[in-house]
């Protein structure tokens, strides 16, 4: 009887650690970069933006399976809270999805990660495909309530946006001057929401992170320019911003941190930023 | 283990006080055993209940209660941020009242069809299929709804855009059929057959015999099941949020709205400071709120029972 139940145990705990030896199995095979510079250790604290959540979490993720003795932490509390930090002192790197300001700019130094560009969208059955900046910020607060006033069909519009606090929102209605003024029709919390309320309603317009834009519904071009890579990297598309890295002015990091820094504003980093839906300026 | 237990009395054998002894404490340690896990249950409730208070009442501190529930203007990441949540609160009101409105009458037709109506056959067809609707996971409702259902009222009502209070109702009355269908059968089923044959009898119909006989006596049982009905709808979250529209505006049936759960459900993702504690406020309010319901339906079927 006892035997048999040390026997069962027996074989359940090594089927367990078959599991477990199974997942460090597919770990070590599937990443192919071997670990370096184990010597690095640390902590790297980062702060600021959540609208960058994505891309510094990707990053976070392989630097620190290639550096085991270094942990990198992220506050996602907003940019400026993480600009505060970083001037205080509180934290290595600051996070923040808008450029710095003059008065900012006398204590640190920012250091543009990657550009993130939020496309325009619209209903494959309108007939508006392009709207200058200006039109936007109309459409979104209301001056411009009916789509045959752009060249559209004689429709009311139907504004779609995301919700309080999203990245996304953030960008796009400091982008256009909306802030606070945007009169939504729906407000939904995922990106994917955004794109099927508008493929939805033939006369909707909302915006979304232009990596996860698919066919189901039109990018418009503003002012004549196509939403892509290209042209948010070289500035040309105006619906964009930066993400930038702000450190101490005249303040070395350590060595955790310069080794984090180099890493992920070198070339190696743009496939991960890519991934995680920023432009790379790397 | 069992094993052991049977074998105590071997042991023992002559010392009959000691026996007992131990099977008193073996009987003490078995108590606190069910008593521990008994208690889990409620210390799950009065944990919930407690962060719930300690997390809730800083920012209702902070904005002030009467303009936390009075206000009517939700901006709350706005450079003047404000936080009044009399609209999500009206929502919920208006989006459970009609789902009722709706859905109860529904329910009951249905229960009535099952329960006296129906030939056999068909109610066996008929009662799974209603069964089905309850193990449909609420996001699948939101995204037929959201797929189907929004353009639908769109077109019919020739609307700029289809999301609304209307679409929430729709959803949650179907959400809330199931519920209310069983019960109600359940309670229409225990009627004594007696009853109704004595109505035949008297000469009234079979028509007339469930509406005025059957159902009467049936009435605590329909009661409970619209207050499972309402328990339900106040409370849905994910299916509403993906049909209703989410503005923060003051409720009409035709626009878009945010009920107090989607409130919470809609910013809780990114939120920060401030706005991350009036969501729990707002979590602290729904949850006195479905309280308060409960305690006031309980309060008026027991009543209706005395009555």
């Amino acid at each position: 009887m006892m035997k048999k139940k040390s026997l069962a145990l027996l074989c359940s705990l090594m089927l367990c650690a078959g599991l477990l030896a199974g997942c460090g199995n597919n770990a070590a095979s599937t990443s192919s970069a071997s670990p370096s510079g184990a010597a690095l250790s640390g902590t790297v604290s980062t702060n600021g933006s959540t609208s960058m959540e994505k891309v510094i979490g990707a990053l976070n993720e392989t630097f620190m399976y290639n550096h085991s003795g270094v942990t990198v932490t992220y506050d996602p509390t907003g940019s400026g809270t993480g600009i505060t930090a970083v001037a205080e002192g509180r934290a290595d790197i600051g996070l923040a999805s808008r450029d710095l300001k003059d008065d900012e700019k006398a204590t640190l130094t920012q250091t543009v990660l990657a550009k993130d560009g939020i496309a325009i969208i619209v209903n494959t059955q309108n007939p508006v495909s392009d709207l200058s900046l200006e039109q936007i910020t109309e459409l979104f607060t209301g001056v411009i309530s009916n789509w045959s006033q752009v060249g559209g069909a004689d429709a009311q519009v139907v504004l779609i946006g995301r919700e309080a606090g999203s990245g996304t929102r953030d960008g796009f209605e400091s982008i256009t001057e909306t802030k606070d003024s945007c009169q939504y029709k729906q407000e939904l919390n995922s990106t994917g929401g955004v794109i099927e309320a508008v493929k939805n309603n033939p006369d909707a317009i909302g915006y979304a992170s232009l990596a996860s834009v698919n066919d189901s519904v039109k990018t418009l071009t503003v002012g004549g320019v196509t939403p892509t890579a290209g042209t948010v990297k070289d500035g040309t598309y105006k619906i964009q911003r930066d993400f930038i890295l702000a450190t101490r002015t005249g303040e070395t990091l350590s060595d955790a941190a310069q080794a984090y820094f180099d890493f992920i504003t070198s070339a190696d980093a743009t496939d991960i930023i890519t991934a995680a839906g920023a432009v790379p300026v790397a | 283990m069992s094993m052991n237990i049977l074998s105590i009395p071997t042991h023992f054998k002559g010392s009959f006080g000691r026996q007992k002894h131990v099977r008193k404490a073996l009987e003490r340690v078995m108590h606190g055993i069910f008593f521990f896990f008994g208690i889990v249950a409620v210390g799950f409730v009065l944990l919930i209940s407690a962060y719930l208070i300690f997390s809730g009442l800083p920012a209702i501190r902070e904005i002030g209660l009467r303009n936390f529930l009075f206000g009517t203007v939700w901006k709350s990441t706005a450079a003047q941020p404000e936080f009044g949540i009399l609209p999500f609160l009206l929502t919920s009101v208006y989006g459970t009242a009609g789902a009722m409105l709706v859905g109860v009458p529904v329910g009951f037709m249905t229960a009535m069809f099952l329960s006296k109506v129906a030939p056999r056959p068909l109610a066996a067809i008929v009662r799974p299929a209603v069964d089905l609707l309850a193990g449909i996971p609420s996001v699948v409702y939101g995204l037929i709804g959201m797929i189907v259902l929004v353009p639908t009222i769109r077109s019919v009502f020739d609307l700029s855009d289809g999301a609304c209070l209307l679409a929430a109702i729709l959803v949650l009355a179907i959400m809330i059929l199931p519920s209310i269908v069983s019960v109600s059968e359940t309670a229409l089923n225990a009627v004594p057959k007696e009853y109704e044959d004595a109505s035949l009898a008297l000469g009234a119909t079979e028509i007339e015999t469930y509406f005025r006989v059957s159902a009467p006596a049936a009435k605590s049982g329909i009661a409970a099941a619209i207050v499972l009905g309402i328990g339900r709808a106040i409370g849905e979250a994910m299916a509403i949020l993906m049909v209703a529209g989410n503005v923060a505006n003051m409720p009409t049936l035709f626009s878009s709205v945010t009920f107090l759960t989607t409130a919470i459900a809609k910013e809780m993702s990114y939120s920060s400071g401030l706005q991350r504690q009036a969501l729990f406020s707002i979590a602290l309010v729904l949850f006195l709120f479905i309280m308060l319901i409960n305690i006031g339906l309980n309060l008026l079927l027991k009543r209706g029972k005395e009555g």
